[in-house]
């Protein structure tokens, strides 16, 4: 089953794939083990991403289909079953204050999830003291800032200035994204990265703390 | 003798446009200069467009949506709910910057008006943004996976008893009113009326007669504002408003998201709905353009840039109804100016499809060079000049990037100066840098 499902994940076949975790969950297969392939599906999903062969919608219906996916596992997961996936380390994701765009920020958050990383989504429109919080609470190492309008350059670079006062600037990797996000906000704003899409995200995460 | 419209064709017709925006009814100049600039600014245009004449520089056209309030720091907010600080500041950023075009201000629209309807698809300054920010969308299904068929039988009935109903919270109860079609034989018209009568009902009717009123005394500042502009010898960037098809259902019916999975799901579905709104697209870019005697139609495309699909979606379910539209648009004499958000490097092939001189391509992260290359025998490209240099940089580093903007695209004409999108804010030094120097060293000799 395990090289089926991965396949049909690749290939985007929904109702396939649900279809054969059903037929599978009912076998008596072990949906710790579904739930691995189907995210491996995804994983090479991302991969076809980077590679310039898939693009968003692919990336997001993929999503769908491994949201499809866990809805027939999860009643036979045990408690807690499902999270016991080793992480690779700890990201902490938002978009900046004021800005309310959340469809590239989801798309990072998905991806760093289904590499294996441990994301901490703080959502929408995040006041820069938040961002401080969550990496004293979390002791992530790196936090990525999302933003698509022009006051979010502003934004980002107060953000990146308070985990700066709070002398926490040394002990995190900060990376930037959104549409109009580029080489020049990165130096104003004092980040240490900018990428284009979400796969690059993954790319600098892995740069930065492995994976 | 006055040729006929129904026999003039498409190259007649856009001629006729320009002639008509060139000498605008019921405009007095304030001055000859004023009428020598308006005119001369109309004629820029129109030569960039046609790619017949080079112009006698390139035309500049800074592109915003806030900005010239943000300039004189008054706040989104402000405008948003105070007509006459919104034309005033309007009108302070045409006197000290001088561009050839402007945004016109009634694309901010009136706080007051979303308040009465209850709008609920858009956060807008005190209502889930902040005072400082200006509106911004929220994403979310506003019209549902199994409502494509109804929208497909009857896109006005969907829009009149569906979709307003769930995006204006004052309009919720216009659900329960039965469809205007059923009206056909006196017997039937008093029953047909029952629904009109209920609390609800009359309720929701009060509601859209206050958003009207209240849009009326709102518009006649717009209106004041528009004649005085161009009276001053200024020229409005857009005379009507349209968009793609398929971007009518992705940006505010379906989502951005939702539309990704129909491509999947439902891919038939989405093509049906595209071929019926099609001609509605064009209508409504053409009732603008006939109501203002402004021959351009601004359309805003988002989701068939650069990575948002793949080319054969953007062959199957973008390009065709964007193409139709188009050229529905230009076959009435309208000149399309389409702002390409993102990048559009992997669809510039698609533009050569098109008739030559007929539109303006307003581009944000596109290859200039490339684009110039590939289009520049095929129509006006604009923009690209970044949102995150006239914010953050200098006014030094503004020239250069224009230099080159106007040596690369600008070469031989075909070119309008403009940023890459639309801004919400700007940044007075670098500003006037795009401006000046576009003026001064965008001269053709």
């Amino acid at each position: 089953m395990s090289k089926e499902l991965v396949n049909l994940m690749v290939d985007l076949k929904e109702q396939e794939a649900l279809d054969l975790t059903t037929k599978s969950l009912e076998q008596g297969v072990d949906p710790v083990d579904i739930l691995a392939y189907a995210r491996k599906g995804v994983g090479l999903v991302g991969e076809k991403f980077a590679n310039g062969v898939y693009f968003i919608p692919d990336l997001v219906f993929a999503g769908e289909i491994l949201k499809g996916i866990n809805k027939l596992v999860e009643p036979y997961l045990g408690s807690g079953k499902e999270d016991d996936r080793k992480r690779l380390g700890k990201v902490i994701i938002g978009t900046v204050d004021g800005d309310i765009h959340d469809i590239g920020k989801d798309m990072v958050v998905f991806t760093l999830d289904m590499n294996g990383y441990e994301v901490f989504d703080l959502g929408i429109n995040v006041p820069k003291e938040k961002f401080v919080e969550a990496i004293k609470e979390t002791g992530s190492k790196v936090v990525g800032l999302s933003g698509f309008l022009t006051l979010a350059f502003d934004a980002m670079k107060e953000t990146i200035g308070a985990i700066q006062e709070a002398e926490l600037r040394d002990s995190v990797k900060i990376m930037i994204g959104g549409g109009q996000i580029d080489e020049q906000i990165m130096t104003y704003t004092g980040a240490d990265a900018y990428g284009l899409d979400a796969m690059e995200a993954v790319q600098l995460t892995k740069g930065w703390i492995g994976g | 003798m006055e040729q006929k419209w129904e026999e003039m064709s498409r190259e007649e017709r856009q001629e006729a446009r320009f002639n008509t925006w060139l000498s605008p009814e019921g405009i007095e100049f304030v001055s000859p200069e004023a009428e020598a600039s308006y005119k001369a600014r109309v004629t820029r245009c129109k030569d960039a467009v046609q790619l017949k004449k080079t112009p006698d520089r390139v035309p500049v056209f800074p592109f915003f949506t806030f900005m010239p309030a943000d300039l004189y720091g008054v706040s989104p907010g402000e405008v948003m709910y105070d007509a006459e600080k919104l034309v005033s500041v309007w009108n302070k950023y045409l006197d000290d910057y001088r561009p050839d075009y402007y945004v016109s201000p009634g694309l901010v629209g009136t706080g007051k008006c979303f308040e009465v309807l209850d709008f609920r698809q858009y956060n807008w300054p005190g209502h889930g943004v902040s005072d400082s920010s200006g509106y911004q969308c929220i994403e979310d299904e506003y019209m549902l996976a199994d409502e494509y068929q109804a929208l497909i039988d009857d896109p006005s009935d969907f829009w009149f008893r569906t979709y307003l109903p769930r995006i204006f919270g004052a309009l919720e109860p216009l659900r329960a009113v039965p469809p205007f079609t059923d009206i056909w034989e006196m017997p039937l018209i008093c029953g047909h009326m029952i629904g009109f009568g209920t609390p609800e009902v009359q309720g929701a009717l009060k509601a859209l007669q206050e958003a009207g009123r209240v849009a009326f005394e709102w518009g006649g500042h717009i209106g004041k504002f528009e004649m005085e502009a161009q009276a001053k010898g200024f020229v409005s960037g857009a005379g009507g408003i349209s968009k793609a098809p398929y971007d009518i259902l992705a940006d505010t019916l379906r989502g951005t998201r939702n539309m990704m999975s129909d491509m999947y799901r439902r891919p038939d579905m989405i093509l049906k709905a595209i071929e019926r709104i099609t001609p509605l697209a064009i209508k409504q870019g053409l009732a603008g353009v006939n109501f203002s005697g402004n021959p351009i139609a601004f359309m805003p495309l988002h989701k068939g840039a650069d990575g948002f699909m793949s080319d054969e979606q953007f062959k199957t379910f973008y390009w065709p109804g964007l193409k139709s539209v188009i050229l529905g648009l230009i076959k009435e004499g309208c000149v399309p100016l389409l702002f390409a958000e993102g990048g559009y490097d992997s669809r510039l092939e698609y533009l050569k499809e098109l008739p030559k001189g007929h539109c303006i391509w307003l581009f944000d992260r596109t290859d200039m060079a490339k684009a110039k290359e590939l289009l520049g025998d095929t129509t006006c490209i604009a923009g690209n000049a970044p949102a995150s240099l006239l914010m953050t940089g200098t006014p030094d580093q503004v020239k250069d990037y224009c230099k080159n903007l106007i040596d690369v695209a600008g070469k031989n004409g075909g070119y309008i100066m403009s940023c890459g999108t639309a801004m919400d804010q700007g940044k007075p030094d670098t500003l006037h840098a795009m401006i000046d120097f576009t003026k001064e060293y965008g001269v053709y000799r």
